[in-house]
């Protein structure tokens, strides 16, 4: 064993193979401590209520790195701090006049502007005139409305407000006039004047101007931050990669071993069901259960491992036969072994390192196995993995629209994951098996 | 007297051999039935599990009955509870029709006739494309779109990685071997995956190939032109089938041939001077022929699976995907149907490799078979 490591220091695709695993875990280590799992379930499946300060479909923040990239970020500004004027007009009505003040200093356009109201009346809403004031003083008359509690006034789209500044409101509020295809940077100010006509009512307003960047990943279009479902797929994927691995190779082993060495109808039973297996289509019958029955993540995961647990029989089948003539195992036979021992004690153990390495390389095929089933619209709904991303985003049309960080986020991820494993496996595989090594 | 002999004797012999294959293919098909047989009826208890479809079915003949009785103007006249009775009446005679009635295991039994005569039923949303509600017409319309593009590809990787991994093996170390050696583990991500790059690449930002499909849209009329569209079309999923194995089916090619080019006959052979040609077809491909088509037929297994999602990727109009729009119309006749058909694509693929293999192994020729 300590041998077998030595020598993998000697092939430095086994160590970036080692090296990727190693960042894999990590993720998945940081991921579970730093964001506990019904957490992570909450914000995922949280829909528009979790994710309403976030912009819709905003590419990785940090790729204005690059020369040539301008993403706009996302600005909140909330009434609660700035200061307000109230003026009493007599039978219970009163005048409020707030100004949210915002720098918006960067070189591309938001992606969508909106204020979020919250009030409290009993019977009359309150009224609101709202007013744009840009960097060079000029001023836009936005609309007037009736602000309902936990309502929200998208200022995007307003249909009458596009036919009066002509264009998309969250350009035409921003473009400067000498250059119209860009935004004018500087001090922006949204003007709210309010009716209030209840002395108990409140009001109080959130603009929320939408960048077109977010975060180190980016977002959906369900204004999601994609960092979750990239962090907490990572365990998911190892986890199911890892225990459908050990699931179906260790039963195969056993079953192997155990035919081989009763032979006669047991063995015949074996070969039979083995046949049978071949001719099973594996993935159309998971599809048939992951729509008919459960997209549980472990209905499916116990369903892989018993549709191969007679997939790799046959090769297992011909190492146990070598094994079971060598003259160890007689020795064994005649200080008195019984059969049950014979085949968990002497001869299971004797081919275990021969399998390491595919049993490395088999890892990766089920974590594809998983996005597979996702990519189909067959993953489970509620947990947030890889192959999510990469259906919601192929059913979003990523890919036509040119939001390629959507696709390409998991994408890298599972790559790194198959590379990883398989490389760590085929180095495994020279070293365990060393008439490959000359080759 | 020696004459008669002499020639006698090898007619007899190529009988023998017609007569040993012909036995060992008509077991194998038998034997492979009775597997097919097991492997359907499998399905679908899987599928029933639980009787998941029966109550599907209950529902639907519930529901077309109350739409019939009330659609009926005849039947305006009656009182509700006649009404009621009716519609009562008309689901429990379908249900007999259907043999919904019948306890389970006859009822599987009666599926299972129903499927292994490929008679797979009605489909509850989908049509095939002459409008046909039947789940047979529906997998017959799909299947020789999903034929022509996995078989392509399968007989080209086949041939290519056959022909470039003995080369390689003739030449190992060198750059090109050790490029391949590097390359391997790009295998570890399926061809669908592959695809959503190429797509990606050739169709997103060059636009130089499209985005999916079989033909253009709308389809030209000139045969020729219409065989060009669909080979434009057949461009990407091939390549990311070639991506997805390529490499490794050379890299283990290679091994494979050089495990086998160290043999002492191999040697004895070269020592003899043959030419390289000779060795390499004689004694190296001979006797390793069983195992190349053994892993042929396993490749095209993998790819009938593979296909599911490489053609949803690549909107190609074969089974797979036929399969993927029951799932989302949750059609289960069409599911069910596509399932049965691909155990029968499997059983297809293993009794040919069959049938090869008693050509190709000398084992099954003299007699050997038996003892193997």
């Amino acid at each position: 064993m300590t041998r077998t490591l030595r020598e993998l220091r000697r092939y430095p695709s086994a160590l970036a193979g080692l090296a990727i695993i190693g960042l894999l875990v990590a993720i998945s280590v940081y991921a579970v401590v730093a964001i506990p799992y019904g957490e992570a379930i909450r914000l995922w499946n949280g829909g528009e209520g979790v994710w309403q300060r976030t912009p819709r479909n905003a590419w990785p923040a940090w790729l204005t790195v690059f020369p040539g990239v301008h993403l706009s970020r996302t600005v909140v500004v909330s009434s609660t701090g700035t200061p307000r004027r109230e003026v009493d007009l007599g039978s219970g009505v009163r005048q409020i006049t707030m100004a949210l003040p915002f720098d918006f200093p960067y070189q591309s356009f938001p992606q969508e502007l909106a204020v979020f109201w919250d009030t409290s009346y009993t019977d009359k809403a309150p009224q609101v005139t709202l007013r744009w004031r840009r960097p060079d003083g000029t001023e836009t008359a936005l609309a007037e409305i009736a602000v309902k509690p936990s309502d929200s006034y998208r200022i995007s789209s307003d249909q009458p407000l596009q036919q009066a500044v002509g264009g998309r409101p969250e350009v035409a509020l921003f473009a400067d006039p000498r250059h119209p295809d860009q935004p004018l940077r500087g001090r922006y100010e949204l003007l709210i004047r309010g009716f209030l006509f209840e002395p108990a009512s409140h009001l109080d307003a959130q603009l929320v101007v939408y960048g077109q960047g977010y975060g180190l990943a980016g977002t959906d279009g369900q204004r999601r931050d994609l960092m979750i479902a990239l962090l907490w797929g990572t365990p998911i994927a190892l986890a199911f990669g890892l225990l459908a691995a050990v699931g179906s190779t260790v039963s195969t082993l056993v079953i192997a071993a155990i035919g081989v060495w009763y032979g006669g109808w047991v063995d015949g039973a074996i070969q039979r069901i083995t046949e049978v297996n071949l001719i099973l289509p594996s993935l159309p019958i998971l599809i048939m259960v992951s729509t008919l029955y459960s997209r549980s993540i472990w209905v499916i995961l116990s369903l892989v491992i018993v549709l191969g647990v007679f997939g790799g029989i046959k090769g297992n089948r011909a190492l146990f036969l070598q094994i079971k003539e060598a003259p160890y195992i007689e020795a064994a036979r005649a200080y008195g072994a019984g059969s049950l021992r014979v085949v968990l004690h002497y001869m299971l153990p004797r081919v275990v390192p021969v399998l390491v390495p595919s049993f490395v390389t088999l890892i990766p095929s089920f974590v594809f196995l998983e996005a597979t089933l996702a990519v189909l619209g067959l993953g489970d709904p509620s947990v947030p993995t890889w192959g999510k991303v990469l259906e919601d985003a192929y059913h979003s049309g990523a890919l036509f629209v040119g939001q390629y960080y959507w696709v390409v986020e998991p994408a890298v991820l599972l790559v790194l994951s198959g590379l990883g494993f398989t490389m760590l496996g085929f180095a495994l595989d020279r070293i365990v098996n060393p008439r490959l090594r000359e080759m | 007297m020696s004459a008669v002999l002499a020639l006698g004797r090898p007619s007899r012999q190529v009988r023998d051999t017609v007569v040993r294959v012909a036995t060992y293919s008509a077991t194998r098909l038998f034997a492979l039935f009775i597997t097919v047989v097991v492997a359907v009826y499998l399905t679908i208890l899987v599928a029933n599990m639980g009787g998941y479809v029966d109550i599907i079915k209950r529902g639907e003949i519930r529901e077309a009955a109350m739409m019939r009785v009330q659609l009926d103007p005849k039947l305006t006249f009656l009182t509700p509870e006649d009404r009621s009775r009716r519609v009562e009446d008309i689901i429990r005679l379908d249900e007999q029709r259907l043999g919904l009635n019948r306890p389970f295991f006859p009822r599987s039994l009666v599926y299972l006739r129903d499927a292994l005569q490929l008679r797979l039923g009605f489909a509850e949303r989908m049509t095939s494309d002459t409008g046909s509600r039947l789940v047979r017409n529906i997998i017959l319309d799909r299947l020789p779109a999903t034929l022509l593009l996995f078989v392509t590809a399968e007989l080209l990787l086949f041939f290519s990685t056959l022909l470039l991994s003995l080369a390689l093996s003739r030449r190992y170390g060198s750059a090109l071997d050790r490029l391949v050696i590097a390359l391997a583990p790009t295998s570890a991500a399926p061809a669908w995956f592959y695809g959503i790059f190429l797509i990606l690449i050739f169709a997103s930002m060059l636009r130089v190939l499209p985005y999916g499909g079989m033909v253009a849209a709308p389809a030209p009329e000139h045969p020729l032109a219409y065989a060009l569209s669909v080979l434009q079309h057949m461009i990407l999923p091939i390549g990311a089938m070639v991506l997805s194995t390529f490499f490794i089916a050379i890299y283990s090619g290679r091994t494979f041939f050089l495990i086998f080019s160290s043999e002492d006959y191999v040697e004895v052979a070269k020592a003899k001077g043959l030419s390289s040609n000779v060795i390499e077809r004689r004694y190296i491909l001979r006797p390793t022929l069983p195992t190349i088509i053994t892993g042929f037929a396993l490749g095209l297994i993998g790819t009938w699976t593979g296909a599911i999602v490489l053609e949803t990727v690549f909107n190609w109009p074969g089974l797979g995907r036929a399969l993927y729009q029951a799932v989302g119309l949750f059609d289960t006749p069409v599911i069910v149907g596509t399932t049965i058909i691909y155990a029968y694509l499997l059983a297809i693929t293993v009794f040919v490799l069959d049938i090869l293999y008693a050509w190709v192994d000398p084992r099954v020729k003299v007699g050997l078979e038996g003892r193997r």
